[in-house]
């Protein structure tokens, strides 16, 4: 890729794309947020601009966006990660199961939960580092595993979870649900991580040349392992939200809501390059903005729920398409 | 140093035709299926097994077409989908439609790979990303298309390719229809990619698209014609399904991740440049061999996920090392 970059003619065009490159997230949430305004003006309908309804519309992505902060850190480093969806049905009904209802195990579960994230991470990791496994094939398997060995135990909703859990999806900070509050938090943390710790440059600089960032002497296995167990932990947490939010686990949750693929697009759409080494948490941040307003766009709208799926196809290709297009790079 | 290292070697030393790893892990499993299944050798035994595994071999072989160029396609599961549930939309019943309908499904299929290879090659969208759209895009399409609820039949027409057993055949008593089409397009595929020139500049592509390129191949047009391919392959399987398992919204779900395992237990590198048909089919057979053993041992589904999942991770980190030893 680098050779592409050394043929690019002429500075000032390229440094414009740079530039747009780096906004064009911000432009297609522009975009998203005025298609809604046109909608919402253009039926009729001004009873949705309210900020109580702003903060609903966002209150809907809080598990998608947990996650693709979690994806943005693979990306980042070079890999992905697909077995995000089945490791959030593990979670929520490993942390239902556990709590079953008693406010007392909360702890427990929690920590269980988050024990079990990180090792889906590590091994991740380890399998795409040490085996030198293509990471798509490696977290492909990973999501098998984990759903085999869900749907041997499990096939339905398992336990529940005690009212002091559900706070997490349906309690109020200051006005804000506390979901909202908790991913801003959570995105605040990883931008610091990224741009304010050595970790969060050693993943830049792996994301950009692997090669490279070992001869500078960066151990680029634990950084790419570190990213994994962040991104596993993050799925973990999305999973502990979703069974505050529907009271209880079921081995369907995390499948059903297309999290691995949906992260995945997300964190693209916010402007990180699959390749890795370029882009960013708040990024991602936007894309799932995007995703929520596009969402909410089609609903004010009215239109059918399957026109819907076909619609969010298409968009998901062509806010791509915005900013790949212009790359001079072989697209894989 | 390890290329110099390894043609000295090679000198040196006689070697044995390098047999892909594949061909004997199918002829291991196929053993154990019949001790497990002395019906298995009868020709009913293997003759089903044979039918139940040409979709998925057909659908590999069109898949390592894309898996060579470098890329993926995710949509090969949903336009399996799109065919079955468009196909028994447009037949309705009539088992004379069947003769317009699947040049029709044909068409439309090259539609989509074509739609697929220029989102790709001209607005450089990463395949993961361009066909996970066009994954959920014919999914909506099929479920818009349908309401939701598939209605309706496929005449017997067209279910004769996937459903219809040849009776009385000398040596083997029966043979599938399903296999027939299995052999026509594998035959097929396997010249087009290891006996034409279009078969050597995709190598080139998926190898080093840069270096392709300033070589002067046409590499957009390659790559639209790898997609192409694999979606008409898609198509392909789907009249069989149809056919053989009948109309439902969900016939291709899980078929895409099937068929990129199947070409890489085959021995296909992901991201480019290696990579054959025949081999692939063999990691269709061989997928297919696993299931049926697991499921003659008496193993759920669930058990079967993990297994599969195991056995992907094996495949892919075994042909890692060999190539690592090997010095390429």
């Amino acid at each position: 890729m680098t050779v592409a970059d050394a043929a690019a003619p002429a500075r000032p065009p390229r440094r414009l794309a740079r530039r747009f490159e780096r906004y064009a997230p911000a432009l297609i949430l522009l975009l998203a947020a005025a298609s809604y305004l046109g909608v919402v003006f253009g039926t009729g309908q001004t009873q949705y601009l309210t900020a109580d309804n702003l903060i609903a519309i966002l209150n809907r992505s809080i598990a998608l966006g947990i996650t693709a902060v979690g994806q943005t850190f693979v990306i980042l480093v070079g890999s992905i990660d697909l077995s995000v969806a089945n490791l959030i049905s593990v979670a929520a009904v490993l942390a239902s199961f556990i709590m079953k209802g008693e406010a007392s195990m909360i702890v427990p579960a929690v920590i269980a939960v988050l024990g079990v994230g990180a090792l889906v991470g590590l091994v991740n990791g380890l399998v795409i580092t040490k085996l030198s496994v293509n990471p798509l094939i490696a977290t492909l398997g990973m999501a098998l595993l984990l759903q085999g060995a869900l749907s041997a135990n499990f096939n339905n909703f398992a336990g529940s979870v005690p009212d002091a859990w559900k706070l997490f999806a349906y309690g109020e900070i200051m006005g804000l649900p506390v979901g909202l509050v908790f991913l801003a938090v959570l995105a605040l943390l990883a931008w610091f991580l990224l741009r304010r710790t050595r970790l969060g440059s050693d993943m830049y600089a792996v994301g950009g040349n692997r090669d490279a960032a070992r001869f500078a002497g960066i151990k680029t296995d634990n950084v790419i392992i570190a990213s994994h167990v962040l991104c596993s932990l993050a799925a973990a947490t999305a999973g502990l939200y979703l069974a505050a939010r529907l009271g209880s686990g079921a081995p369907w949750i995390g499948r059903d809501g297309v999290y691995d693929l949906e992260s995945i697009a997300v964190v693209v759409i916010g402007g990180t390059v699959l390749a890795g080494g370029r882009g960013g948490v708040l990024g991602t941040m936007a894309g799932v903005m995007i995703f929520s307003l596009i969402d909410s766009v089609f609903n004010v709208a009215g239109v059918d729920a399957f026109a819907k799926q076909v619609l969010r196809g298409v968009i998901i290709v062509a806010a791509v398409a915005l900013y790949a297009a212009r790359s001079k790079r072989f697209a894989a | 140093m390890s290329a110099a290292d390894g043609t000295a070697r090679e000198a040196r030393r006689f070697r044995l035709p390098a047999i892909n790893p594949v061909w004997f892990i199918l002829a291991a499993l196929i053993a154990a299926i019949a001790i497990e299944n002395a019906n298995f050798l009868a020709p009913i035994g293997y003759m089903n097994f044979l039918k139940r595994a040409a979709p998925l071999a057909i659908l590999a072989a069109g898949q390592v077409y894309v898996i060579v160029s470098g890329g993926f396609d995710l949509s090969v599961g949903s336009l399996i989908t799109l065919t079955v549930v468009g196909s028994s939309m447009l037949t309705n019943n009539d088992p004379a439609a069947t003769y317009w309908v699947i040049p029709l499904m044909l068409a439309m299929g090259a539609v989509v790979g074509l739609v697929n290879g220029l989102v790709v090659s001209v607005l450089r969208v990463p395949s993961l990303i361009a066909t996970l759209g066009m994954m959920i895009t014919l999914n909506g399409l099929a479920f818009l298309w349908s309401g939701g609820a598939p209605r309706g039949y496929l005449p017997e027409t067209f279910r004769f390719f996937g459903r219809v057993n040849l009776l009385d055949v000398p040596l083997v008593n029966i043979l599938p229809v399903a296999l027939l089409v299995m052999i026509g397009v594998g035959t097929l595929l396997t010249l087009l990619m290891h006996r034409t020139a279009y078969g050597k500049l995709l190598h080139a592509v998926g190898d080093n698209p840069r270096a392709a390129f300033l070589a002067g191949v046409p590499v957009a047009r390659v790559r639209v014609t790898a997609f192409v391919i694999s979606s008409l392959s898609a198509v392909v399987a789907g009249i069989l399904l149809g056919g053989f398992a009948g109309v439902s919204t969900d016939v291709g779900a899980g078929y895409e991740l099937q068929a990129i395992t199947a070409a890489v237990i085959g021995g296909a590198q992901l991201l480019g440049g290696r990579g054959t048909v025949p081999a692939a089919m063999a990691g269709a057979l061989t997928l297919n061999a696993i299931f049926t053993l697991l499921n003659f041992l008496g193993l759920p589904k669930p058990v079967r996920d993990v297994v599969q999942g195991l056995i992907l991770i094996a495949a892919v980190a075994l042909a890692t090392l060999r190539r690592r030893r090997a010095g390429r």
